[in-house]
C-alpha cells in the first residue's frame, strides 16, 4: 500500500524544507519528495493536500496514559486515539501509573498493550525512584533494556537531593535523560498561583518560587553530575530566566512548557472552574509573556501536552479537592498555532518544538520528513476555525478549560508508520 | 431599583447601587426586631435551608432568626450529621435538596467556590454564608450597615482592618464592599498574613498597629488562627497579641468617635482586649443585631426578585 | 384618555373637613384616638386630618405611619417591592386606631394594614377613613368614613392627587380608552 500526498506545503524543520511539493510514501517509509510525482496503480492512494501543511508527525514528551491502574480515566487505546487526532504520532507516557512503572513488568505491559491497541507510538518513561517514593533508585538499567526512553518521578519532585544526584550520575551509564518535575512540596500547599487572582479568590495559593527553587536545584545537581537534565512543564517567568542563564554555562539543559501556560492566565481560576486546576498552576500575565518570549528565543526547546485526563466525578467537586490536570491532546497543537498567528514565531520554528527537538532529547529516529525516514506524517490546516467541544473528545478525559473556544488551526490527517490512523471528517482523503 | 439576582454569592457580583439597596431595605427590617411581636408574614410558606459544612453559631442563628421573623420555615443541615459524613458529594447533596423544593439555601463551606457550584445546580436561590477564605457577603453588608448607621456615611472615612487578612473571607468581602466608596482602607497585620498585590487594589498596607490606627474612624478586628495546614504564620499567639492585639491604649490614637468592630467569635485577650471589646467604642453587639436585619433584607429581596 | 374631576381643589378640602368632624362625632371626642396613615398618600391625608381635628378640638392627636408592603398578599407580584419604614411612635394597645388611606377598592390593603397593626399590639378598636370609596370589594371590609363613594368601572382608574406630592388637590377618574 502506498500513499501519494500531492500539492501540500511540506515543512521539514530539520532540513529546512518549506515548499509546495509532493510526498510519496511506500509501505512505512517516505520514499520520495519531489515536484509533480506521478504514481498510478490501484494500490496507490492519492491525497490532495492543496491549501494545507504537510509536516512530520508531532512528538509529545510528556503525557499521562493512565494505564495500568487508572483505566477509567484513560487507556492506552483511548489516549493514543486522542493523541493522533491532535497530530501526535509519538507519545511518552509518564510512570505514575498503578503500579508505578519502576520495573520491567510494567514497562513490558505498556509496550505490549501499545503494540496491540495504540494508534501511535508509545514510549514509556520509567520512574527515578521505586514507587515514586523518593527513597530508592529504581533499576534503571533493567528499565532501559525494557524500552524506557527517559526517567522521571513526574507528579512529584525527588525531594532528597542526595538521591537525585545519584540518579543523575547513574543515568549517564545509559545516556537517558532525566525529566525533572520541579515542585518544592513544602511550599506547594495550595491549588492556584499566588498572585492577583488568588488575592481575590481566597484559594490557597502557591508562590512561583516553589517551581523556581527546584529548577535551580535540579540544574545545579545535573551540572555537578555532568549529566543532561530536561525540566518539564515550565510555567513561570522566573524559571525561564534561570534556565536561560544556566544554559550559558551548562549545555545539556533542555526544557518544555505546555500550551496552557501560554494560553491562559491565573484569572481563569476566578470562576472556580475546576477545569482550570492544573499543576503547576496557571500563572500571571507577566509569566505568560515570559513563556512566549522563552519559546521565541529558544530558551524553551519543546512544547509538551502534559495530557492529564480525569473522570468527571473527580473534577465535578469543590475546587480544593478537584483533581489537577487538563486533557490536552486534542487542543495542544491548535492552541500552539496561535503563537504563529500572533507572530511570536514562524511555523517551521513551532514545528521544530514538536518534532526535531523532542526527537533529539529522546534520541528517537522520528520527527523528520525526508526520504528514507519512517512515514509519521500529519496534514493540517493552520487557518481553519473550529469550536472546541470537550464532550466529543476521543479521550476519556473531558476536563478541558478550552471548551467553547474557537481555535484557528486543525489537524486533518495523521499517518503513523505509513498508515492513516486519524482522518478529520471534513478532510477528503 | 429592582433586585434581579437569583443568588448572593459574593460582593464582587454586586454593584454599588445594589449594595446600597440592601442597606436601605434593611432599615425597614430592623424595626421589626424591636417590636413585641417580631414577625411579619412576608415569607410565609417559604422554605429556607441552612446547609453548614463548617460549624457556626452566630451566622446560622442569625439566618434562622431572620427567616423565622419573616414567617418562613427553616431547616438546618450540618455536615457532621448529614450524608456528607457518608461521602456524598456536594453535587449529589444539591440535587437531593433540589428535589425537596427549597426557596433559599444558605451554604457555609470550608472551600471557595462551593456556593457557586450549588447555585449552578439549584434553580432556587443560594446565599453564600462563607466559602473558605473567599467571601462572606452578608457579614460585609451588615458591617457596611453598621458603619453607615454609626457614621452617617461610608465615604471619607479611614477604615482599618487588622488581622489574618490572607485567610479571611470577612476581610475580602469587606474590602470588595468598601472599594465602592470613597474611604481609605488600611490593612494591618504581620507580613505573613498580608497577601501580595494589595496596593494594586488601592489598599494601604501597614505593619505597625499604632501607625495604622492613627486617626482611624473604623477599626475592624479579625480573629486569628496560629496555624493553617501545618504551617505557622506567626511564631506564637503571645507574640501576635503583643504586636497586634488591640488595647485601650491603642484606641487613644484613633479618632475620638472611632468604632471598633469584630465579626466574632472573639479571641479575648488575643486580638482584642476585654476593655476594648466591652468598652464604649465597641459596636460588636450592634453588628449582631444589624446582622438579622440585613439577612432579613436579603431573604426578602432574593425571593421577591424580578424574574 | 378621558379625565373626569370628581372633587376639585376646594371640594377636597371640604371633604376632609367633614371626615374630621365625623370622626370626632362618632367617637364622642378624641380621647384615645390615634391616626395611622397608610403610605403613601394616606399619610398626608392623616396629617391633614390631624391638623383639622386640632383646629376643632385643640388637641394634638399622635400620628403614625404604616408601610404595609410586608403584609400584602401579593407582595412578590409587585414590580418593585420597595420598602419604607413603619414608624408608630405610640403604644398601639388599648387605643382607637383610625386608619387613613386615599382610595379603597378591593379591601386588601386594609386587611394588610389591620394585620400589621395587630402585630404591634392590641388596639381596642380600629376604624377606617378613606377619601374615595370606589367599590369593587374582594373582601368583606368597609370604611367607617368615606369622603365620596364612586362606583367605578373596571377600565376606570380613580386617582387622588394631593398638593404635598402632586402639586394640586383633586380626585379624578381616568378612563383608558
Amino acid at each position: 500500500m502506498s500513499i501519494l500526498i500531492r500539492n501540500g506545503r511540506v515543512i521539514d524543520p530539520k532540513s529546512g524544507l518549506d515548499e509546495v511539493i509532493d510526498v510519496f510514501v511506500n509501505g512505512n517509509t517516505i520514499e520520495k519528495i519531489d515536484k509533480h510525482i506521478r504514481k498510478t496503480g490501484s494500490d496507490v492512494r492519492s491525497i490532495d493536500a492543496a491549501g494545507h501543511i504537510v509536516a512530520p508527525g508531532l512528538i509529545d514528551t510528556h503525557a499521562h496514559l493512565r494505564e495500568p491502574g487508572y483505566e477509567w480515566k484513560e487507556t492506552i487505546r483511548t489516549g493514543t486515539m486522542a493523541a493522533t487526532k491532535g497530530g501526535f504520532t509519538s507519545v511518552v507516557c509518564m510512570a505514575n501509573t498503578n503500579p508505578v512503572n519502576d520495573n520491567k513488568s510494567v514497562t513490558d505491559y505498556i509496550i505490549q498493550k501499545a503494540r496491540s491497541e495504540a494508534s501511535c507510538r508509545v514510549f514509556p518513561c520509567g520512574a527515578i525512584t521505586k514507587g515514586l517514593k523518593g527513597e530508592e533508585l529504581s533499576d534503571m538499567g533493567e528499565l532501559y533494556e525494557s524500552g524506557i526512553v527517559a526517567i522521571s518521578d513526574d507528579g512529584k519532585s525527588v525531594k532528597n537531593s542526595a538521591i537525585l544526584l545519584k540518579a543523575f550520575e547513574y543515568s549517564r551509564l545509559f545516556g537517558i535523560p532525566v525529566i525533572s518535575h520541579c515542585e518544592d512540596e513544602d511550599l506547594s500547599r495550595g491549588y492556584v498561583h499566588e498572585g492577583r487572582a488568588s488575592l481575590l479568590s481566597g484559594l490557597d495559593a502557591v508562590p512561583a518560587i516553589a517551581e523556581e527553587l527546584i529548577v535551580s536545584r535540579d540544574i545545579a545537581i545535573a551540572k555537578y553530575a555532568n549529566a543532561p537534565v530536561h525540566l518539564t512543564h515550565i510555567s513561570s517567568g522566573g524559571s525561564v530566566n534561570i534556565i536561560q542563564h544556566a544554559k550559558k554555562s551548562h549545555k545539556k539543559i533542555t526544557c518544555d512548557t505546555c500550551c496552557h501556560y501560554f494560553s491562559l492566565t491565573d484569572e481563569a481560576t476566578l470562576g472556580f472552574d475546576t477545569s482550570t486546576k492544573v499543576n503547576p498552576p496557571l500563572r500571571s500575565k507577566e509569566d505568560v509573556e515570559a513563556i512566549k518570549e522563552g519559546l521565541r528565543n529558544n530558551t524553551i526547546d519543546i512544547i509538551a501536552t502534559d495530557h492529564a485526563p480525569h473522570e468527571g466525578t473527580s473534577k465535578d467537586v469543590e475546587f480544593d479537592i478537584a483533581s489537577f490536570g487538563i486533557s490536552g491532546f486534542e487542543t495542544a497543537f491548535a492552541l500552539s498555532l496561535a503563537l504563529v498567528h500572533e507572530g511570536v514565531m514562524t511555523l517551521p520554528d513551532l514545528l521544530r518544538k514538536f518534532t526535531v527537538n523532542p526527537a533529539k532529547l529522546l534520541k528517537l529516529p522520528y520527527g523528520q520528513l525526508a526520504p528514507g525516514k519512517v512515514a509519521d506524517i500529519i496534514i493540517f490546516n493552520p487557518d481553519v476555525e473550529w469550536k472546541v467541544d470537550r464532550n466529543s473528545f476521543l479521550s476519556r478525559g473531558k476536563n478541558s478549560p478550552f471548551h467553547g473556544w474557537v481555535l484557528k488551526g486543525k489537524n486533518l490527517l495523521t499517518l503513523v508508520d505509513g498508515k492513516i490512523v486519524y482522518r478529520d471528517k471534513s478532510f477528503k482523503a | 431599583m429592582n433586585w434581579t439576582k437569583k443568588d448572593l454569592l459574593g460582593i464582587t457580583e454586586l454593584s454599588k447601587e445594589e449594595i446600597l439597596f440592601v442597606l436601605d431595605t434593611a432599615e425597614s427590617f430592623k424595626e421589626i426586631s424591636q417590636r413585641d411581636i417580631k414577625k411579619v408574614p412576608t415569607l410565609r410558606g417559604k422554605t429556607v435551608i441552612t446547609l453548614f459544612y463548617e460549624p457556626s453559631t452566630r451566622t446560622r442563628t442569625s439566618f434562622e432568626i431572620a427567616a423565622k421573623r419573616l414567617s418562613a420555615d427553616t431547616i438546618n443541615i450540618s455536615a457532621s450529621t448529614s450524608s456528607y459524613v457518608k461521602g456524598e458529594t456536594l453535587k449529589d447533596t444539591a440535587k437531593n435538596l433540589e428535589a425537596m423544593n427549597p426557596d433559599v439555601t444558605i451554604i457555609r463551606h470550608s472551600m471557595p467556590g462551593a456556593p457557586h457550584m450549588l447555585a449552578r445546580i439549584l434553580d432556587s436561590s443560594v446565599v453564600n454564608g462563607g466559602d473558605g477564605a473567599h467571601e462572606h457577603p452578608t457579614q460585609a453588608l451588615l458591617d457596611a450597615y453598621t458603619i453607615r448607621e454609626k457614621k452617617g456615611t461610608i465615604d471619607g472615612l479611614k477604615i482599618v482592618i487588622v488581622g489574618d487578612i490572607i485567610h479571611s473571607r470577612v476581610a475580602r468581602s469587606n474590602i470588595f464592599t468598601l472599594r465602592n466608596f470613597d474611604s481609605e482602607i488600611v490593612c494591618c497585620g504581620p507580613p505573613t498574613m498580608l497577601p501580595p498585590h494589595m496596593e494594586e487594589l488601592g489598599i494601604k498596607v501597614e505593619y505597625n498597629l499604632k501607625k495604622a490606627i492613627h486617626n482611624a474612624d473604623v477599626i475592624m478586628m479579625l480573629r486569628i488562627q496560629k496555624e493553617r495546614g501545618g504551617v505557622s504564620y506567626i511564631p506564637s499567639v503571645k507574640e501576635y497579641s503583643a504586636f497586634f492585639g488591640l488595647t485601650g491604649e491603642h484606641i487613644m490614637n484613633a479618632k475620638k468617635d472611632v468604632i471598633i468592630m469584630h465579626p466574632g467569635p472573639m479571641n479575648r485577650g488575643v486580638e482584642i482586649m476585654d476593655d476594648v471589646a466591652d468598652g464604649p467604642y465597641s459596636v460588636i453587639l450592634e453588628q449582631v443585631e444589624n446582622g438579622v436585619a440585613v439577612r432579613m433584607a436579603i431573604l426578602y429581596l432574593l425571593l421577591g426578585r424580578e424574574k | 384618555m378621558e379625565n373626569r374631576v370628581l372633587l376639585d381643589n376646594k371640594a377636597v378640602e371640604r371633604t376632609i373637613n367633614r371626615i374630621a368632624h365625623e370622626i370626632i362625632e362618632k367617637n364622642k371626642g378624641v380621647e384615645k384616638l390615634r391616626l395611622i396613615g397608610i403610605r403613601t398618600r394616606g399619610v398626608h391625608l392623616a396629617q391633614r386630618l390631624k391638623q383639622k381635628i386640632e383646629e376643632i378640638e385643640h388637641i394634638s392627636l399622635p400620628l403614625g405611619v404604616l408601610d404595609i408592603t410586608m403584609y400584602r398578599d401579593d407582595v412578590f407580584k409587585l414590580k418593585s417591592p420597595g420598602l419604607k419604614k413603619t414608624e408608630i411612635p405610640f403604644d398601639v394597645n388599648n387605643i382607637t386606631a383610625i386608619l387613613v388611606d386615599d382610595v379603597m377598592q378591593t379591601g386588601r390593603t386594609t386587611r394588610a394594614a389591620i394585620d400589621a397593626i395587630m402585630d404591634l399590639g392590641r388596639p381596642k378598636r380600629i376604624q377606617l377613613a378613606v377619601l374615595v370609596d370606589r367599590g369593587d370589594r374582594e373582601l368583606p371590609i368597609h370604611p367607617d368614613y368615606a369622603g365620596i363613594v364612586h362606583s367605578a368601572h373596571p377600565e376606570e382608574n380613580v386617582l387622588v392627587r394631593l398638593s404635598e406630592v402632586d402639586n394640586r388637590d383633586e380626585v379624578v377618574v381616568v378612563t383608558s380608552s
